[in-house]
Formats: structure tokens, sequence, C-alpha cells
């Protein structure tokens, strides 16, 4: 494990080293530094609370760095989120702080590596702002789900932004496609009225 | 005299700071009644105004059912750059309304109008660029008159149109989430395609023509287009397709999910276009084709294996993901994800249809060729 770690570490910092510089293959002191401006966002930011799944340490509960920022795993597939009785308790986690449920149904944290599949792969920039400035997923589909904290974030000017999006090229892809969010009350859709 | 001309230049900049936060303001504020957007001659009477024009694309936006009413007004001797067929350039000034009505009584009114740069009076200098103002109106109870609904929230469940289920009045920022796009003027459904005099008759929830619409033939007739191909007089466009129902499904997913999936606007990072090509080959060239026929969806069905999601699954209604979300309501996963609580059966239906016969890979039903 220890070897994987020091890998995907390896890869980490070789993608980024590789980000910083230009097509021209000289070294960008500016990207670098925007890089490193990035992930500092994203370490200070606790981005990996809720979005790089957990492993049990001698502690509890803690990251797993091999998996660093890839979301809910896509498998072993949960059950269904326990039902709260009436009363003050409103959300739940599991314990990799990666599925949570509440009222607005379950949410799964998503994939924020560069994978193209399943990741961010093929987001651009401007994708990454306006599902941020909006609080809709490419600024245009639904609402990002708590518990991403979108007005604090909102709050990051847009250099910071495309900092931490320029530190996110640099992370090691994975492959995990996150499920989708599952509605509160499955029910069926309802359809419009026949037209007579 | 160094001074002078520094203080000068000084009080000039904050003119110019005041300027245009004022002219801004002026100039991005609709007015408070739907009466006093130039729409009507008559309110009271809702009588259309002179030189507002109704129109009606060939493959309207789904909205739950609510009828539909639109026109445009066009600044006097001003004309629509119709270079680019899907992308027209209209001329600053033009403005245009979309009246929705739930029963057969009106509901809200949305507006939009492009506002151009402005010359300071002040200054004399421009201040304030290109841009467009949305604006919905709330009818009253009486039908009489609309009033300006909040900017910010908009009047979300405002009336009910089926059981359990209401309409939400949009606020600005849905307004702009379907209709600004890149380096493109953000009207929806008034393009050579949605206005072509050849309408498609299998298109869902058509309407026909009002009187005095202006359709691709008037437009072309009264002088109002420039830069508009001269075979659009001969061969009004429509979708380049195999068959009527090809042709039927491809207009209307242009109509309805265009405005999003295409290959100009930022969401084109995803790789899906359902812009509908009027002018190309009918069986590969068209973008829904190329983009979602046997394409990996990275939507996530529960309980699919990810290699089996796919956008149009030729032949396979259940793992088409399009069709899926079509079939959804639940605010989450639902396409299109704002503007409808309603499943628009006919359209599922219509496409499903073409999914199960009509697709590359699938019992390919043959029909007349459309593509012109």
């Amino acid at each position: 494990m220890k070897n994987l770690i020091a890998m995907t570490c390896s890869i980490a910092a070789l993608a980024a080293v590789t980000a910083a510089y230009s097509a021209e293959g000289k070294k960008d002191p500016a990207k670098e530094k925007q890089i490193k401006r990035g992930e500092h966002l994203v370490k200070a930011g606790l981005c990996g609370d809720c979005h790089t799944p957990k492993k049990m340490g001698p502690n509890g509960p803690e990251e797993d760095m091999s998996r660093m920022l890839s979301g809910h795993p896509a498998s072993p597939e949960l059950p269904p989120a326990p039902k709260l009785p009436p009363g003050p308790w409103m959300v739940m986690s599991d314990g990799g702080l990666t599925a949570w449920s509440g009222p607005w149904g379950v949410s799964f944290t998503r994939n924020l590596t560069p994978d193209e599949e399943t990741g961010l792969g093929d987001w651009t920039e401007q994708n990454f702002l306006d599902t941020i400035r909006t609080g809709k997923k490419l600024g245009k589909g639904r609402a990002l789900l708590p518990p991403m904290p979108v007005p604090g974030i909102n709050n990051y000017t847009d250099d910071e932004l495309k900092a931490i999006f320029a530190y996110l090229r640099t992370i090691p892809a994975i492959k995990n496609a996150v499920p989708e969010p599952i509605p509160p009350a499955p029910k069926p859709a309802a359809h419009a009225p026949a037209k007579p | 005299m160094a001074k002078r001309g520094r203080t000068s230049s000084v009080v000039a900049a904050c003119a110019l700071v005041w300027s245009t936060a004022h002219a801004t303001a002026v100039q991005h504020q609709p007015p408070q009644k739907l009466s006093d957007t130039g729409l009507y001659r008559d309110a009271a009477a809702g009588t259309i105004a002179a030189g507002v024009r109704p129109y009606s694309p060939q493959y309207p936006l789904w909205s739950d059912g609510a009828e539909k009413l639109r026109w445009v007004s066009l600044p006097k001797g001003r004309t629509i750059d119709a270079k680019d067929g899907d992308a027209w350039r209209f001329p600053v000034g033009t403005r245009f309304w979309k009246e929705f009505s739930f029963g057969g009584r009106r509901v809200e009114t949305r507006y939009i109008e492009k506002t151009g740069e402005k010359i300071s009076e002040k200054i004399g200098e421009k201040i304030g660029k290109e841009a467009w103002i949305f604006a919905t109106y709330v009818w009253d109870e009486e039908q009489r008159e609309a009033t300006l609904a909040p900017v910010a929230t908009g009047l979300p469940n405002h009336v009910e149109i089926a059981p359990g289920v209401r309409h939400d009045i949009p606020s600005v920022s849905d307004c702009k989430a379907c209709h600004e796009g890149a380096g493109r003027d953000s009207v929806l459904g008034f393009g050579a395609l949605q206005l072509s005099s050849d309408r498609d008759p299998l298109a869902p929830h058509a309407e026909p023509l009002p009187a005095g619409a202006l359709d691709l033939d008037a437009l072309l007739k009264e002088n109002l287009l420039k830069s508009a191909p001269p075979s659009w007089r001969a061969a009004p466009p429509i979708v380049a397709a195999d068959n009527p129902r090809a042709r039927a499904a491809l207009g209307y997913l242009h109509g309805n999910c265009s405005h999003c999936h295409n290959d100009r606007d930022p969401v084109a990072s995803v790789g899906l276009s359902f812009r509908a090509g009027f002018a190309m080959d009918a069986r590969s060239g068209q973008p829904t084709l190329r983009t979602a026929v046997g394409v990996r969806s990275k939507f996530q069905m529960r309980g699919v294996s990810p290699d089996h999601c796919l956008r149009l699954a030729p032949g396979d209604v259940e793992h088409s993901a399009v069709l899926v979300r079509m079939g959804l309501r639940d605010g989450l996963s639902q396409m299109p994800p704002l503007g409808s609580k309603l499943v628009d059966t006919a359209a599922v239906e219509l496409i499903s249809d073409w999914v199960r016969e009509g697709l590359p890979g699938a019992e390919v039903s043959k029909g007349p060729t459309h593509n012109p």
C-alpha cells in the first residue's frame, strides 16, 4: 500500500511538473505558481473531506490518497439510507463522508480527477467557473446538492477558482463512475394530461 | 496647469463611472408593467401594437403543455443578419415576447430586448455594450395587466397546472441558463430551420401559423434578412433525415435540447450536440447521430454497467440515457433540468419509436428522403 501511495504521489508530482511547462517545453513559473496556489486552496478548503474516499487507519477513517478526490466509490453499492424518525436529526453520511442523505435525497460527491470518462477530464476552466458561480452543473444543469458549500466557495475570486481548476488538472486521473443522486421520495414522474 | 489637468481627469473618470453605472441601470431595467414594453397598442383590449409580429417555431419548446403566443418587434429599417443560419444576429432594439397560458388563462409573459451601446450625454463617450435584458411579467387575477416578477427568484410554484404540480415563474438566472451562449444572440426558436415555411407535419406540439406571422418566407419577402442564402426561397430548410420520423425526432431534439447541447457554447466540452443540420448528409452528418448514437453516456443508470449506458442505444430504449432522462421529473436527473415538471409524453413516444426503429444499427423504417 505504501508503494502504491508513493507511486501515486510521484505521478501527481510528475503531472504537476509537466503541467507547469509551456507548450514549447519551457518552465512556466506563472503556471507553476498558479498550480501551487490551487493546491493550497484545495487543501485549506478541505475538498478532500468529502471528495476523497476514506480508509480505516489507526485513529479511525482517514483519506485514502490512492483515490484522492475521486469522489464516492462506484462500488460497492450502498444500501438505502436509513430513515430518520421525526425530530431534529436531519442529515446523515456514510463513513467515508462521500454519500449524504437529507431532505434533498441522497447525494454522492463527484469525481474531481481529470479522468475523461468519469471525472472532470472533459471540462474546461469555463465549465468549472460556470458551475461554481451559478451553483448549477456546467452553469446550465441541475443544482449542485448539499453538502457542497456553493455559497462559501463562491467567495473565491475568478483567479482562485482558476488556480483550483489548474491544480485539479494535475492530480492523477482515477476512473470512478460516481452514482447519480437519488431523489428524496421516488415517485412516478407526472405526465402531461392528454389533450382532447 | 498640470494639477488642473489631473483634477479634470479625476473628475472625468468619476463622471464616467457615475454615467456608466447610471446608464447601465437605465439600460438594464425593464419596465415594471408589461403594458409599458411596447407589446400592446391597447393593453386593456389586448390589441397588439403596429410593427409587432407573431411567429411560431415549427419545433416549439415543451413547456408542460402551456399554450404559447409569441411576438417579435424589429427596429424600423433594420434587418437581421442571417449569415449564420443557426445563429442570427439581431439589431439593437429587437424585442421578443412569449405569453404562457394554462387552461385558457394567461399566467406569464416573458420578454427579452437587445440593448446597445449608449452614448453618455455627459461625457460624449460610448458606455455599455450590446446586451440582452430578460424579464418575466405575471398576469393578475383579472387578466388585465402583468407585473414584473422578482428578478432574482422568480415565483416558484406559482400556479397549479396539473394535480399536485405547480408552474414556476423563472428568475432571470433561469432565463439566462438556456438563452445565453458564447458569442451568439440570446434568441431561441427564431432561425432559418425553426421558421422554415416547409413545416414538419410530425413535429410534436406544433401550432398553426398565426395570421400575419413572420416565417422565413415572409422575412425574405419583406427584406428583413441580410446575407440570407438565395436557396432558402426555392428550398426552405428542413431537417436532413432518412425518413419523416427521424426528421421529427431530430427536429424535436434541436428545438428542445440544442440551446445547451450544441458545439459552440461552453457545454460543448461534453461532446454532445443536438443541433439539427439542414444542409448536410442525412445519416452521417447530423450532430445527433455523430455525438449521441452509440456513444457512452456519463449518466450512470442505477443497476446498469457504465459500459452499457449509452446516450442513444440503437434499438434499446431502456439503455438510452437521453430517453431515460426525458422520462424523469425528479429535479435531479431529469432532462431538461429546468423549465418543466411534466414529462412530454408525445416526445418520449416519438423518440422511443425512432430509437427502436430508426437509428443506425436498428432496423430502419424507410420513408421518403428529406435531405434537401
